[in-house]
Parts: structure tokens; sequence; C-alpha cells
């Protein structure tokens, strides 16, 4: 019997950093896997330490999405970029209207990087990925030279499966529809910047990153076949999002600026920075174009889930061939809500 | 938001745009000029001008220190960024604006070089402090609101013995712009009736220096807060003056603006600063007397006196009206290359730069006018 | 010009500095500029640096007369 460690010395969590070893597929690695990220992810899956997972799909039609995590800093109020990629993961499956099932995770790691924040990193993927019961069942591991990548970027993928007769789509809004906002919006974004070097500020927002994988199941089982496409506004805030669908379905829409919800936290900090929360990123928030027979539907079951609470109806989809968003300020006069050309940068005029 | 929400009150700015639209005479047509930069933004993010009658113009001023600084001083700060020492401290603003060839500090910055976005320049001077081998570099813009935070840094790089923070100083002078505008002998100049005057900058200078525009020019001008019932208060402010025939200085922003302005502030630059001879203002030419730069005590933190800085100047698109626009002749939608070369991505001239020029305004929060829409109807008598 | 705010002094801090809050977001900026500061005060602030007081009578006075002008209450 073999009376050493097969993997070598157990890692210093807690001052110990990724180096390049850690990448190299020998037995550095396979004690940073085993250490690290199974040991918070923990399922039967990764136990069985295979390169690939296998599982049975029943019914519907499969949806697989994909998406990269780069946030900088890696940790702000509310949140990091582990739960932030398990979460925005989920979401993309779900904006389809589809359960989501499993996760992978793939992490390319900065030569230098602190254990102890990897490891706070995968356990808080591990939290947000047991409470929204999508386990992460497979994963690689790369290490790059110091500068090469900041601190760790994480790639995911997930799959999910829809019902068959559900068919969400960015082209599907028509005139007359009706559209929803599942809550306020600005909160990660503005948490994301008070911690930026040369732009902190001390607030109480926390980001709002979510799975709403069953609010969706909430609104889908309240009227499914009612519900024309659903989109979570990260990136770009509620804004991109509005003008991709506008775009997309080749429709025009109009939204009131009393009807959508803003946080007075939010609010100031944009006013400080001279941001717009409509172009500021969510990470817990959906918009959803409904008939207009079954908004009233959708939105009580919206308000009944606790990430729908302050969903409001914000606005309707009208034709327009030039695809403009209007909105209505609180003021009283008209502008649109164009689609801005790069991340907002804080202004001083 | 005290202070903030009470001057954004949808049902008193309709009670406002019935008063305005009661008094507004039907035979006149009243040409107002927002000088800053900031109520052009005002005015197009909250669609101020659906409350006015069609009789009410607004011409969008040159106000905007992004706009108006010319794409060769641009050239100077990425260049200065490209030196190896040297950290370029700049506002947000700025990141975005072309210089020549398409560069800008976003890009610069993409291909390795150290240029910091800042909120004040009190992280700069933190920088500063705290990186001692590197040559920190403050991008100064802005008119005379931002005037005082930039001699504010001088006063503390001194009193904290810094030898490695200089500026590249833009400032440029309110009341000069007002008066090129004034002066300007355009064939096709469209008459202006009366200015809003900047709040912010008036929170500094006062109400004062805008004395000799209403005795020289016998122009109303009437300062007003930042917010939109301000603005559109402002607005009725001057149509009464034009109806009555007066041209006087009148203060809205009573809250924060006194005649004489702020007074520690005002010491502090003119012991900081003096006015160069001349300086170029993009879409405007070479105004005398209208920027400022370091006075010789101060040459220490002056980064064209430590680094070799010549401005080349550079020349925008032939087919640009952008000084047409910020002199008030043209409106954006006049500009051939408006929305086709000339966009917020793609900006050709000082009018697209910034979000609040008045191009890069009502493209972003304004452009559905020019087509047919009737869900956004003007208020009528 | 410029994108001004007006926030509440809530603490004063040495070298001429103070922290304000806007609707709760705190941020520490000089007050070098305005003189005779106290906790309570309302300041303008841009870039970091608080430009003036506000007038708490005269924002009153801007208020009553929007009011009055607007003639709200008037079977508006």
């Amino acid at each position: 019997m073999n009376k050493y460690e097969p993997l070598g010395r157990k890692l210093d969590l807690r001052r110990g950093c990724v180096d390049l070893s850690h990448g190299a597929g020998g037995r550095a690695m396979a004690r940073l896997i085993a250490d690290v990220f199974h040991a918070a992810f923990d399922n039967d899956f990764l136990r069985a330490g295979n390169d690939q997972s296998a599982f049975d799909v029943s019914g519907g039609r499969m949806v697989m999405t994909t998406d990269g995590y780069v946030v900088s800093p890696l940790f702000f109020p509310g949140g990091d970029i582990g739960d932030l990629a398990v979460n925005g993961t989920i979401n993309d499956i779900a904006m389809a209207g589809a359960k989501p099932l499993y996760m992978s995770a793939s992490f390319i790691l900065e030569e230098g990087f602190p254990l102890a924040d990897l490891q706070r990193i995968a356990q808080s993927m591990g939290e947000a990925s047991r409470a929204a019961q999508v386990p992460i069942i497979t994963g690689d591991t790369k290490v790059v030279e110091r500068g090469k990548a900041d601190g760790v970027f994480i790639s995911t993928a997930c799959v999910g499966v829809a019902p068959v007769d559900l068919d969400l789509s960015g082209d599907k809004a028509r005139p007359g529809d009706v559209v929803l906002l599942s809550g306020p919006i600005g909160d990660h974004g503005v948490a994301v910047m008070s911690r930026r070097e040369n732009l902190a500020f001390e607030t109480e927002v926390l980001s709002d990153t979510a799975a709403l994988h069953e609010l969706v199941a909430a609104m889908i089982d309240a009227a499914g076949a009612s519900i024309r496409l659903m989109r979570d506004p990260t990136r770009g805030g509620l804004a991109a999002t509005l003008n991709e669908i506008a775009h997309q379905s080749r429709v025009g829409v109009r939204i009131s600026e009393s009807a959508i919800p803003v946080r007075a936290q939010v609010a100031a900090a944009c006013e400080l920075l001279g941001l717009d929360p409509l172009f500021v990123a969510n990470e817990g928030k959906l918009v959803a174009f409904v008939a207009p027979e079954a908004a009233e539907t959708v939105l009580a079951a919206m308000r009944a889930h606790p990430l729908g609470e302050k969903s409001a109806r914000i606005g309707e989809v009208i034709e327009d061939d030039h695809c403009f968003v209007q909105m209505t300020t609180g003021f009283g006069g008209g502008r649109i809500v164009d689609w801005l050309s790069g991340e907002q940068l804080p202004r001083i005029c | 938001m005290k202070h903030v929400d009470e001057y954004r009150d949808g049902e008193i700015a309709r009670g406002l745009a019935r008063r305005i639209a009661a008094e507004a005479r039907e035979d006149h047509s009243y040409r107002f000029m927002e000088f800053c930069g900031g109520h052009t933004h005002a005015i197009s993010r909250y669609g101020i001008e659906d409350l006015l009658p069609a009789s009410i113009r607004m011409i969008h001023g040159p106000g905007c220190p992004v706009c108006v600084l010319p794409m060769g001083r641009i050239d100077d700060a990425i260049s200065l960024a490209k030196r190896p020492e040297v950290t370029l401290c700049t506002y947000g603003d700025l990141m975005r604006v072309p210089g020549s060839n398409g560069a800008s500090l976003l890009k610069t910055k993409a291909a390795g070089a150290d240029i910091r976005m800042v909120y004040s320049t009190l992280d700069a001077i933190a920088i500063a402090s705290n990186e001692p081998e590197r040559q920190v570099v403050f991008f100064a813009i802005g008119f005379e609101t931002t005037t005082p935070p930039t001699a504010m840094a001088i006063r503390l790089a001194q009193k904290k013995r810094l030898t490695n923070f200089t500026i590249f100083c833009n400032h440029v002078l309110t009341p000069s712009a007002i008066q090129t505008i004034l002066e300007a002998s355009d064939p096709d100049a469209v008459k202006i009736d009366g200015f809003v005057g900047p709040a912010h900058v008036s929170t500094i200078i006062g109400t004062a220096p805008y004395r000799r525009f209403a005795s020289e020019f016998r122009k109303p001008v009437v300062v007003a807060g930042f917010e939109p019932l301000d603005v559109v208060q402002a607005i009725l402010m001057l149509v009464r003056q034009v109806n009555q025939g007066r041209a006087e200085i009148e203060n809205q922003y009573i809250r924060a603006v006194t005649e004489d302005g702020n007074r520690k502030a005002l010491d502090e630059i003119a012991d900081i600063f003096e006015l160069r001879e001349t300086f170029e203002w993009r879409g405007l030419g070479e105004i005398p007397r209208s920027a400022l730069r370091l006075r010789e005590p101060y040459a220490q933190f002056d980064a064209e006196r430590r680094f070799p800085v010549v401005t080349k100047p550079a020349r925008d698109n032939p087919a640009c009206e952008c000084g047409a626009i910020l002199r008030g002749v043209k409106r954006p939608q006049d500009c051939k290359l408006f929305g086709s070369a000339c966009t917020p991505e793609t900006p050709m001239g000082a009018c697209m730069v910034s979000s609040e020029g008045s191009c890069a305004a009502y493209w972003a929060y304004g452009r559905f006018r020019q087509f047919e829409q009737p869900s956004m109807q003007r208020v009528s008598r | 010009m410029c994108l001004a705010i007006p926030a509440r002094v809530i603490e004063l801090l040495p070298d001429e500095m103070a922290r304000v809050s806007l609707d709760g977001v705190v941020k520490a900026v000089s007050v070098a500029l305005v003189e005779d500061v106290v906790v309570g005060d309302y300041v303008v602030l841009h870039v970091g640096y608080a430009l003036a007081k506000i007038d708490e009578e005269e924002a009153r006075q801007t208020l009553a007369l929007l009011h009055e002008v607007a003639e709200l209450g008037a079977g508006a």
C-alpha cells in the first residue's frame, strides 16, 4: 500500500497563491481541484473524478448557454464573480422559459492569485449552485502567467430543458404587448462601481445577483402561452435590452419613467457620478413582453414571488419602423432611450 | 433627494407650461440660448421643449468644455500618457474623445498607457502621494465651475511638497465665449433674444460678470439652476423680459448663486492662474483672453513646462457644421454628417464628442422628433 | 455649468474635508472652498468639492414661487 498522500501536501489555503504548477495537469492541479473546487461544489458527478459527466434528460427541448465572467473588482457588496457566474448563466437558460439542469465552470487563473480568494469564490459558487439546485458537474482549470488574467476569469455553460410548446424569442414582440419589469434597476452596477478605485463611495446598495428560474417558472405556470419573450437586462442596462428587442421584433417601445422602480440610493449614486440608471447593469432582474390580455395575471404571479415583489408594468409595444424606445419623463416631456455605445462612464459635465 | 426632486415635479411643470403658453406672444418668436452644456443635457433628457409653445426655440450654446477642446490638445494628452513615467489622470468625460487619426485616451489605455479615470482632483493628488515614482499629470478641463478644484489640487500639492504632480491646463472662461457669440457677424446668424445663464459657473463667478451683456448688447440673462423646473422658470422670466422690453440680469438660482459669487474660489484662481493671450476653441476658432494657464510661481506644477508639449492644430472635417451649430446658426439635423458619418460612436466634431454637445444630446434624446410621432404632442394653448 | 448635486453634510473631517450624504450614499469631499460649513448644511457638490451652500430660505422662496406661478390648487 502506498503510504504517501496521493496528491501530495494539502494546499495552504490561507496564505498560498496560485502558481503555474496548478495548471500543469499534475499532482498540484489535482490537489487544487480537490481542495478548492470539489470541496465547494461537492456532488456525486464531481466525486467520480472524470473529465466529463453524463446525465439523462427527459422530455422537452434542450437549451444550452455559455457565458464568461471578468468582473472587476472580484468582490463587491452583495456578491462576487462566483455567484455572479452561477446566477448569470442560470438566468440565460431561464429567459428561454427552460428549467436549468446542470452547469460547467472553467477557470483561468492568474499566477499569484491568492488561494484564499479562490476558495471564497468557489464557496460562493457552491452556495449559489445548491440554492438554485443546479449542480456544477464538470469543469476545467488553467493557469496563465502573472499579468495575463485579471485574477480569475470564469467561463460557464449550462444546459436546461424547455417545454416543447414554449417558444420565447426576441423577435416575437407585437404592437399592443405589455412590458413588465421584475424590480428596481441599477443595483448591480452601482454596487460594483462603489468598489472601483477612484470612484469609491459608501453605500448600502447590494448587487441584485440572483437566479431567476423559479420566478420564471411561476410566470409560465400563470400564463406561459401569452409570454412572447423574456430577457435579463445585464450589461448596457434596461436601455440596451429594450433596444435589442425593439430591433429584433421591428417594433417601437413606449415606456413611462415614473413607472420604472429605482431605489433611492441607486438614484443618488447615479446622480453623484453622472450616470443614468437606465444604462446600468442588473443581475437579478428580467423584462417580459406579454400579450395584453394576460398582463395582469403575469404581473400578479411575479409580485407573488420574492424576486419579483416590486414588479411593475412599465410600458407597451407600438408600431414604429424606426424601432425607437420612447420614454415619457417624470417631468412630462418626451425623449428616446438610446442604445448606449460602450460602457457608460461617469461624467463631470 | 432634497433640493433635487422638488424641482422635477411634473405637475408644477405643466402649470408653468400653461403660464408660458399664456404669456408668450403669438406674433413674436423667442430664441433663447442656453449657454451651459449641462442645461442642454437637462433640456434634452427631460424633454423640456415638449412643454414650450412653438414660438419659443432653444438654441444650444458652446458651454461644453469637452466639446470645445481642440483635437490637438487631446493629441497632446495622449502623447503625455504614452511617456512611460507618466500616469495621466482624467475625468471620465474625456476618455472616449477622439484625437487625430481616431486615437483616444481609452484606446491608448488599452494599448498599455497608464491612464486612470478619477472622480476628483483629490484622487489624482492621492495617486501622486502614494506613487512617488510616477509623474502624475492631471488633465484639467472645464469652465469656472471646475477650475477651483484644480486650484485646490495645486494648493494641496504645494502643501504636501509633491514634486511629481503637474496639470495639463485647458480651463476656459464663460463670459469670453458668450461675448464671441454676441459679436459673431454671421449673415445667417439667428438673433438671440436672451440667455439662460449657467448654474454652477455662476456659483463661482456670481451674476456680476453678465452685466455687460445686458448693458452693451441689450440681451437679458437669467441665471438658472440645474433642475428642469429651474430651466422652465428661467424661460418664463426671459419671456417676460422680452415682452416688457427689458434687458437685465436676473437670478433664478437664488438658493446657490449670489451676485458676488464665491470670493474664496475667485481669490485662489486669481493667485494661481493667469489669462492666456489667446486659445483655440474647437468650432469657434481663436478667442483672445478666453483661457487660463498657471502663473510663473506655480510653474513647477505645469505639465506644459515640465514636458515638451507642442500643440499641432488639427482640422475638423470640412463638412462638419459644429461651428455654425455652436453659434446657434444651424441645428444638428442641418449637418450632412449627422447620423451618417457622425454618430456618438464615430464623432466627427465637437458637438458629438460629449454627451451634452448639441448633436450628441439630440441624437441620444431627441432624434425621434424628425419623424412623425403623434404620441408626443406639444402643449398647446 | 457642469454636473453638480446638492448633498447634506453629515460629518466634518480634518484638513477641510467633510462627509456628505446624498440619500444615504456617503462620500468624503473637500469643503475648502466654502466658509463656515456645519453638519446639516446642504452644499452643491462638483467633482469632489463643495462649491456653495444651499440657502434654505431662498430655496423655500423659489419653491413657493414655482407653486404660485404654476397656479396649483387653483382648479389646475
